[in-house]
């Protein structure tokens, strides 16, 4: 192993990276990109899960040109004019040309396997993954194209927590996408979250744990407070698996976890099953625009058929009462 | 003044120029800002259940989350109140060395936030108002916290105060600390006691980060503008009350009958709606909440 670690420093790139390559962040084995790109970024020593970039995650998910991206222009405003020992402007130049994307998330309509869905990503790299107005904004719109094209929404979190430099501003985002995912239930629009590493402070307290179903991915971090804060405070070391998704998953705070290979198949499965719901006889069908064709499989389509002639006297007569209410 | 569509260059310019001057010498820290952090977090100022004893002739505080524990970092109950019945929710510190630990130092944790939302579907049932009183320096961050969803716990008091039928209205009295603030202050109205205040991290966090060093927690405190006057200037809180002469720890009963009459004011406003049309601008604020730009874009 150690001769295989050691590698032409000059080399290097920042973050251990290595020229056409990086070493796997837990068994620290040399990866080349091709490697990685071919098992979506997942060590094929270790099974380490490393980080991947918003634009990637779309790119491994998205079915071939059928990406849309939502609110492409908007951008943060400095409204607080934050004095810091930066300027929040250059901070955000800064983000902006290491990333190659406006903000912490990016959304959009794609399909998947054929499904349509609202995706939105967020990019760790971008300051951190920090919520500030524009992510909140962003999930808004998300959310608000769910409803309207009666998408499914599926969101990849990944955050240190709130924008510090947009002050109050940036905490309210958390009441402001709660009230979007309740706009989503309302609207019986299935909402998944997949919780990446890592996903920490606000938006593990809003938005991400809000969800129908909460996956997360193998490893990954998932706290409201860091890991550092809180040694601090009960002054002990914390142990290793601290926060990690398998021990999330122990306490009863995930629904599943997935390995990144399988993620793909297994979102569509779940977003798939969530739309499978038939009313029973009882309850009004739903409207005609409250499923469009395609949506809910084909056994749920089955059934509706089979449900319009059987129950039709049922419709007439639940008719009858609601004029008489 | 939320929105700024397009970028409008000269403003662009001056701002610029603006920041290279105070970078340029410094920008002094706001000794205002820093006044109100101590007297937000002053020893003698009072607490929920203080303004719970000079508001409410009748108090019957109701515990327990009836999944793990009681949490005493947040009180709540059934208040009488005009000849009917409030729900007052609120974070509690302690006052001296005991009362305080056995309080966490007003630090809830996970059954401190699903005992608060038990409370208020309760009163959702019986169109009982929602009061929140928030003084909290923030929800508590441990291992045993964090295995029961702190962060769950937070997210699912939000989405409770965002379907309440009834109106609620939140006063922040002390130290509105980050997210484990905001978890009782999604509200209908949201009022700042004067010398309160609001913020998404304390100053002596954000300057760790920063600045690298805690010590210059005034200028974060200055920069942060978590002040009750840089929030209603932020269009965050909906009024800011007045306090007595000195600050409300000085006159505990005054304090109490300025909380009183704006509870009042707020609920004959709010009272006058539907729940439904409550709900719909509730979700009107919120979504209106932040400040961004987007390029390409003229709104006027
Ligand atoms: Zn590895
Ligand atoms: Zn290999």
């Amino acid at each position: 192993m150690a001769n295989k670690v050691s590698v032409d420093i000059s080399h290097r790139g920042p973050n251990g990276s290595i020229k056409g390559g990086e070493s796997c962040p837990s068994c620290k084995e040399l990866l080349t990109s091709e490697e990685l790109e071919s098992n979506l970024r997942v060590c094929h020593h270790c099974g380490h899960h490393l980080r991947v970039s918003a634009r990637q995650r779309v790119a491994q998910l998205a079915d071939e040109g059928t990406w849309n991206e939502l609110a492409p222009h908007l951008r943060s405003a400095d409204p607080l004019e934050f004095f810091d020992v930066r300027l929040y402007g250059d901070r955000i130049d800064e983000a902006e040309s290491e990333t190659g994307l406006n903000e912490a998330i990016v959304t959009g309509t794609a399909r998947i396997h054929k499904m349509d869905v609202v995706l939105a990503v967020m990019e760790f790299g971008f300051m951190g993954g920090s919520m500030g107005s524009v992510v909140g904004e962003k999930f808004w719109r998300a959310a608000e194209a769910a409803i309207e094209n009666r998408y499914p929404l599926l969101v990849f979190s990944a955050s240190g927590g709130a924008r510090m430099q947009e002050g109050i501003l940036s905490l309210l985002q958390m009441a402001k996408t709660t009230c979007a995912v309740e706009l989503l239930g309302e609207a019986r629009i299935p909402f998944v979250s997949v919780l990446t590493h890592p996903t920490t402070g606000g938006v593990l307290a809003s938005f991400a744990t809000l969800a129908d179903v909460i996956v997360a991915e193998p490893g990954s971090l998932l706290c409201f407070s860091g890991p550092r804060v809180i040694e601090q405070t009960i002054k002990e070391k914390l142990p290793e698996d601290f926060g990690r998704a398998e021990s999330n998953m122990a306490h009863g705070q995930v629904d599943i976890i997935i390995p990144r290979n399988e993620l793909k198949d297994r979102l569509v499965q779940i977003l798939g099953m969530l739309e499978g719901g038939v009313a029973c006889a009882l309850e009004p069908l739903w409207e005609e625009k409250a499923r469009p064709a395609g949506r809910g499989g084909a056994f749920a389509e089955a059934l509706d058929r089979v449900k319009a002639i059987a129950n039709a006297p049922w419709r007439a007569f639940k008719g009858r009462d609601r004029e008489d209410q | 003044m939320p929105t700024l569509p397009g970028v409008h260059l000269k403003d662009e310019i001056a701002k610029i120029s603006n920041r290279l001057m105070e970078l340029g010498r410094g920008r002094q820290p706001d000794k205002a800002s820093w006044e109100k952090v101590e007297l937000a977090r002053h020893p003698k100022r009072p607490y929920t259940l203080d303004y719970i004893e000079h508001m409410f002739p009748g108090f019957i505080e109701l515990k327990g989350d009836r999944l793990f524990a009681d949490d005493p970092a947040i009180v709540g109950g059934l208040a009488a109140y005009q000849g009917r019945t409030i729900m007052v929710i609120g974070h509690q510190k302690g006052r001296d060395l005991p009362s305080r630990t056995y309080r966490n130092f007003g630090m809830p944790k996970p059954e401190g936030y699903r005992k608060a939302q038990r409370l208020m579907r309760l009163a959702d049932k019986f169109h009982i108002p929602v009061l929140t009183l928030v003084d909290t320096p923030g929800a508590f961050p441990g291992v045993a916290a964090e295995e029961r969803g702190q962060g769950s716990a937070i997210a699912t008091s939000l989405m409770c105060m965002a379907k309440l039928q009834v109106p609620t209205v939140a006063v922040i009295i002390g130290e509105g600390g980050s997210g484990g603030a905001l978890a009782l202050a999604l509200a209908d109205r949201v009022m700042m006691l004067e010398n309160s205040i609001y913020s998404v991290i304390t100053p002596e966090a954000c300057a760790a980060i920063l600045w690298r060093d805690s010590s210059e927690a005034q200028q974060a405190a200055t920069s942060l503008k978590l002040t009750s006057a840089d929030l209603e200037e932020l269009e965050v809180v909906d009024e800011v009350l007045p306090e007595p002469r000195g600050g409300a720890h000085k006159d505990y009963a005054g304090a109490a009958r300025i909380l009183k009459e704006a509870l009042e004011d707020s609920l004959r406003e709010l009272e006058t709606v539907s729940p439904l049309q409550r709900k719909k601008e509730r979700f009107e604020k919120y979504r209106r909440m932040g400040v961004w730009r987007e390029e390409g874009l003229t709104l006027f």
